[in-house]
């Protein structure tokens, strides 16, 4: 059994996202590299930033 | 005056066209291998494969295609963009464990999203193989 902490669930989630995002929506291998860092970013970032606003309102 | 259209280059069209959408569908990453892609193969392959085992390890459920709940089905949907996984996932009678852990829901949905990635993966691997992505 396999039982990440709920971050790490994140992380993996956000990593193989990307790499099929980056591959399946751009063409060139630059290009891919930037769009898939920029998804890991963006899922990663909404993540904390989320996470962020939930512990502001429940304090 | 020069034009800027990139016409797609269409070298890819002999034999059966949905070879590379049923290949990628059943082996993720297979269809890229099919157009000789197989970097973005290799990794489409690694990355959905571990989305799909790992939520399987996370006990992950596997949905099956008859409960009548609208939600199940569509997590059916999900899970059978896995193609060959999911039937060995089914065949294996994995994928219906008691849920003794939080990110049990988190497997689910890491086999649902995995299969929906799959289905994007296989569609590219579509579009690189009658030529209309480079």
């Amino acid at each position: 059994m396999f039982a990440p902490s709920h971050f790490t669930a994140v992380l993996l989630f956000a990593t193989f996202a990307s790499v099929v995002f980056g591959i399946t929506q751009r063409s060139t291998p630059k290009a891919m590299v930037r769009y898939g860092l920029y998804c890991w970013v963006m899922f990663v970032g909404v993540v904390i930033a989320a996470s962020w606003v939930m512990f502001l309102i429940r304090r | 005056m020069a034009s800027k259209v990139q016409v797609p280059a269409k070298t890819e069209s002999q034999g059966f066209l949905y070879s590379a959408l049923i290949a990628g569908w059943l082996v993720p990453g297979a269809g890229h291998l099919l157009t000789g892609r197989w970097v973005r193969g290799l990794l489409l392959f690694v990355s959905i494969a571990a989305m799909f085992w790992l939520g399987i390890a996370m006990q992950g459920k596997l949905y099956l295609p008859n409960t009548g709940d609208v939600l199940d089905m569509l997590g059916f949907a999900g899970d059978v963009g896995n193609g060959l996984f999911y039937a060995l996932g089914r065949i294996l009678d994995l994928g219906h464990g008691a849920v003794q852990v939080a990110t049990a829901d988190y497997g689910t949905k890491f086999i649902v999203v995995a299969g929906l990635l799959n289905f994007i993966s296989a569609v590219d691997a579509h579009n690189l193989r009658i030529g209309r992505k480079i």
